[in-house]
């Protein structure tokens, strides 16, 4: 069942519902909009110190000595520390979150430009940094891999000298689908059309970058750990095996983030320094890094070459998709993806479309990069896997000479199908993708669009239509196949209702912007009637909320907010039973309003949520066998995770004359099940189609032949500002998720993962009169007047 | 070296180094967490304070030459407990989701709204262009900063309404007419 809506319910209010889903304003702005958030970099502890990491200047060197006598002399300094050092504590190798190692600080050799090799402890940041300039590292240089093509030259340079045994630089090879069925429907199909795709390297890049502070008390052992983590709870457990302290004696803290986009998942080197810094110190340590470290150093994203394949019949029935990919991972596999699925869940390329077979074949690399993989909002690389697709798509549309929208709506997969397997095994849980479609073509004027384009064509102006429909596959995971290091991917949550009706939800997942405090308590409030701003919702303290995964990957909302409406229900139940000896009644003759229980064709006789919250904790005798006080705990096991979709139409004007791409319009129609607050929604579909237009047109880690970082600042690193986006045009359906308590399915990522093929699209669009078919991102001016050439060539 | 200067309306005097940044001195001297450190480059935003009431990147701005200058920040924002209509526009609006950028952007929203009380989305967009936000797309900013520009409108209009009836009132009284209002 789909209801379908022509713009985002943006401005209804929810006053006539006051409990539950609905627009409400946030309850965690008023701390931000008087510069009262807390973040990493403001804790201040007495006594605190400040730590600076010295990076490697080259891609791939040996290090041949270090001294640091001249900056331990430097004044403030308290501690300088190198690899060396770190080695015989055995700390100077970390495990990746895909079970690689990762050095802390380089003992060997450097393997990126930007890596760890030393850091200094100081009573300021200036001192500290005064004293890195001090420290004389002597290099040997190596040559550098930074061509992934290259990677597996048998004359290439070995990088990962350090893993036994290896004698090359490859990673992992992976594979799905089925390969001889997928070359049998190839073999017979009328039109078959290959198409090479770079989706390049990009970065996160969140406007707060990571830090930490550290604190560890030698008397009672403990280490509090403040971190720009968006995984508290996963990375505790990761620091008692790294660093050998009990686990019940950390405590992290993610406290407000300022932003996460994948960037603050992994454990980086400079959160494991400051540990070791305030060990070693006695001290509380702050670690922060600037802007360019965390452009060259921490998670990057994508960094795909994909050939991607698409066979059909003459009159556009899509029969199969055939992709091969070579994926950079950088010097460290440190991709952060559920360990069973070293690609993440680029499986999904078969997108929203009823084929007959599918096949991929992945090879991974090592090259002289920073490390990473899994970032920026990529829902485990489906960003990857909905831009191959829907770029071939637009392909085939443009070989077989039909109007892309149409062979969509000819592809697509029929309500009627679902619960769909793919070709490649993924479950769809649910869908109705026409509906979708249609809307945002009708909030486009589709048709009027194109007549538009005709006449704009005819006076030689290039205007481009670009359409994408993603299918998304989000709320990792069903833990019989899902974990991260052997945690399984299963979210914890715990309700207590105080005695006066008041209530407390513990989370374990935490919010980098999302709205956790408001969206969680609503889904409470929805349950239990207890009015949202009644309930205080804690996360990101692992010593105070239950153990679960984090917020990565859109998962808050399809596995956590799946636990916070089951364990209100849990509360609920008792409260119900509670309720029954009050009012003397039997549990069944009670009916459940918001907010209240009532006697059956009685509602007259009825006590609420907070009389039941009383009594509970109260003098009175409870029913037999029912314990005092209201509250419960649950950890919530996901049985598949959740499919969102969405259809996004973007219009682009090209300056014939600059080769500059304006993005005039861009609608976004997303289904992400049942919508607990609208406002929130659209903020989060907003900001990633913001992402979608700096990854289509602007943002891209390159790098020199020598592997020297290009886009090491926000000079060199564009993304975009309120001139390069267009207000945005947002409606929806809803389709509910069958397995999810609530229906709903996540959404924080739909619109990174959908826009950029769409504005891609639009801008090949554009460019036909020129006869361009593709063009690779990014769509600088520079690269757009060499398409308009015949001159298209790849980023890398 | 000791500086003095006039921030959010009190006047403070600190020893600092030559070098230091007016971010750090407000940050770290200060404990004005409210004004974020996040490029070095001039290029976020996120460190935007006002310097005799223009905004600036308080990352390229020595505190020593904000010394005998006013400095409001974020903090100085909101007049007590009554929030400015930017902020209040901002919640709103959705005009903020991590809220990292979210001072320097209302501080560079009054300081628009202070010389142009009703800009158009184009100028707004031109005001905020040298600031970057990843959350919100820019769109529910934009509506954030028209909000607080109507709000004010309206709330000079009753105030014009108010001053015009109560002078009507005056009037009214004069003529011995007004018994029968209440």
């Amino acid at each position: 069942m789909t209801t379908v809506h022509e713009r985002a319910d943006t401005f209804h209010d929810n006053d006539q519902k006051p409990v539950g889903y609905g627009r409400m304003l946030r309850k965690e702005d008023p701390r931000f909009l008087r510069g009262r958030g807390r973040y990493v970099d403001d804790v201040q502890l007495p006594g605190m110190l400040h730590l600076a990491i010295l990076r490697a200047p080259v891609a791939h060197a040996r290090i041949v000595s270090i001294d640091t006598s001249a900056a331990e002399a430097s004044p403030g300094v308290r501690a300088v520390v190198t690899g060396a050092m770190l080695a015989q504590q055995g700390l100077a190798w970390m495990p990746t979150l895909s079970n690689d190692v990762q050095a802390v600080l380089a003992t060997d050799k450097v393997r990126f430009q930007g890596q760890e090799v030393a850091f200094v402890v100081a009573d300021d940041r200036y001192a500290a940094r005064d004293a890195l300039e001090l420290i004389d590292v002597e290099y040997d240089a190596l040559d550098p891999v930074i061509d992934a093509r290259r990677a597996l030259a048998p004359d290439a340079p070995l990088i990962r000298d350090d893993l036994e045994g290896k004698t090359n630089n490859h990673c992992f090879d992976w594979e799905t689908g089925d390969e001889a069925a997928t070359e049998a429907v190839f073999a017979r199909a009328d039109v078959v059309v290959s198409q090479d795709l770079v989706y390049p390297r990009v970065h996160p890049a969140p406007m707060e970058t990571c830090g930490a502070v550290a604190d560890f008390d030698a008397v009672d052992g403990k280490l509090r750990l403040w971190s720009t983590t968006q995984a508290p709870h996963a990375h505790r457990t990761l620091y008692a095996i790294v660093a050998g302290i009990p686990e019940h004696k950390i405590q992290v803290i993610a406290p407000d983030i300022g932003g996460g986009f994948g960037n603050k998942v992994p454990i980086y080197p400079g959160y494991v320094c400051a540990i070791v810094a305030s060990i070693v110190t006695g001290k509380p340590v702050k670690w922060m890094e600037d802007r360019s470290e965390n452009l060259i150093s921490t998670g990057f994203a994508r960094d795909y070459i994909m050939r991607g394949e698409i066979a059909a019949t003459r009159d556009g029935r899509i029969l199969g998709i055939r992709t091969n990919v070579l994926a950079d991972h950088g010097a460290f596999n440190g991709t952060a993806a559920p360990v069973k699925y070293p690609a993440g869940f680029f499986g999904v390329f078969t997108g929203s479309y009823d084929i007959e077979a599918a096949y991929c074949r992945m090879t991974a690399v090592y090259t002289n990069k920073a490390p990473g993989g899994v970032a920026y909002a990529c829902s485990f690389r489906i960003t990857e896997a909905v831009y191959l697709v829907e770029r071939i798509v637009d392909c085939l549309a443009d070989e077989l000479g039909m109007d892309p929208a149409e062979l969509r709506l000819k592809n697509f997969i029929q309500p009627e199908q679902f619960p769909y397997t793919t070709k490649t095994g993924w479950v769809y849980d649910s869908g109705n993708y026409e509906p979708t479609m249609r809307l945002a073509m009708d909030m486009a004027g589709y048709a009027e669009l194109r007549r538009e384009q005709e006449e704009k064509r005819a006076r030689g102006e290039l205007m481009g239509i670009g359409i994408a429909f993603f299918t998304e596959a989000v709320g990792a995971g069903p833990r019989k196949n899902m974990d991260i290091l052997g945690l399984g991917m299963a979210d914890g949550c715990e309700l207590r209702v105080h005695p006066t009706g008041k209530a407390v939800v513990r989370l374990s997942v935490q919010s980098q912007g999302q709205g956790h405090e408001t969206t969680f308590a609503q889904i409470v409030a929805e349950e239990i009637g207890i009015p949202p701003a009644d309930i205080e919702v804690l996360h990101g303290d692992t010593d105070n909320t239950p153990f679960g995964l984090g917020t990565y990957g859109s998962r808050s909302t399809p596995v956590s907010g799946a636990a916070a409406a089951l364990v209100a229900r849990k509360v609920r139940d008792k409260a119900r039973i509670i309720a029954s000896g009050m009012l003397e009644v039997s549990v069944a003759d009670l009916e459940w309003e918001k907010g209240a229980f009532h006697v059956k064709g009685d509602p007259g006789t009825s006590v609420t949520i907070q009389d039941i919250a009383m009594r509970a904790h109260g003098a009175g005798d409870l029913p037999e066998g029912i314990e005092g006080g209201l509250e419960a705990q649950i950890c919530y096991n996901p049985s598949n995770l959740t499919y969102p979709h969405g259809a996004y139409i973007c219009v682009v004007d090209i300056d014939p004359g600059t080769a500059q791409v304006k993005v005039r319009r861009f609608i976004a129609v997303d289904d992400c099940g049942t919508r607990i607050n609208p406002m929130i929604i659209e903020g989060q579909v907003h900001g990633g189609l913001t992402d979608g237009v700096g990854m289509a047109l602007m943002e891209m880690i390159a790098f020199d032949e020598d592997g020297n970082c290009l886009g090491a600042s926000l000079m060199d690193y564009l993304i975009p500002t309120s001139l390069e986006v267009p207000d945005w045009e947002t409606g929806f359906t809803v389709t509910p998720s069958p397995h999810h308590p609530i229906g709903a399915k996540g959404v924080g990522e739909s619109a990174t993962v959908g826009s950029p093929p769409a504005i891609v699209n639009a801008v090949v669009d554009a460019l036909k009169p020129f006869g361009v078919r593709h063009a690779d991102m990014p769509l600088t001016p520079s690269r757009v007047w060499d398409a308009m050439r015949g001159q298209a060539r790849p980023p890398i | 070296m000791q500086v003095t200067m006039t921030v959010n309306d009190v006047e403070v005097t600190r020893e600092i180094e030559a070098r230091l940044l007016l971010v750090h001195f407000l940050r770290d001297v200060l404990g004005l967490t409210g004004t974020h450190w996040g490029c070095d480059t001039s290029n976020c935003g996120t460190c935007v304070v006002w310097l005799d009431g223009e905004p600036v990147k308080s990352c390229t701005v020595l505190a020593a030459m904000a010394g005998g200058h006013q400095v409001r920040t974020v903090e100085g924002l909101a007049k007590g407990a009554q929030l400015d209509p930017v902020q209040e526009g901002f919640m709103q609006c959705h005009g903020l989701q991590c809220g990292f950028c979210t001072p320097g952007m209302m501080m560079t929203a009054r300081a628009l709204l202070d010389r142009n009380p009703d800009p158009s989305e184009t100028e707004i967009r031109e005001a905020i262009s040298g600031q970057i936000c990843r959350c919100t797309g820019y769109a529910t900013i934009v509506r954030s900063v028209r909000w607080a520009a109507v709000a004010e409108a309206e709330a000079a209009a009753r105030v014009a309404e108010t001053t015009e009836s109560s002078e009507a009132g005056e009037i009214a009284d004069a003529g011995q007419t007004a018994g029968a209002v209440a």
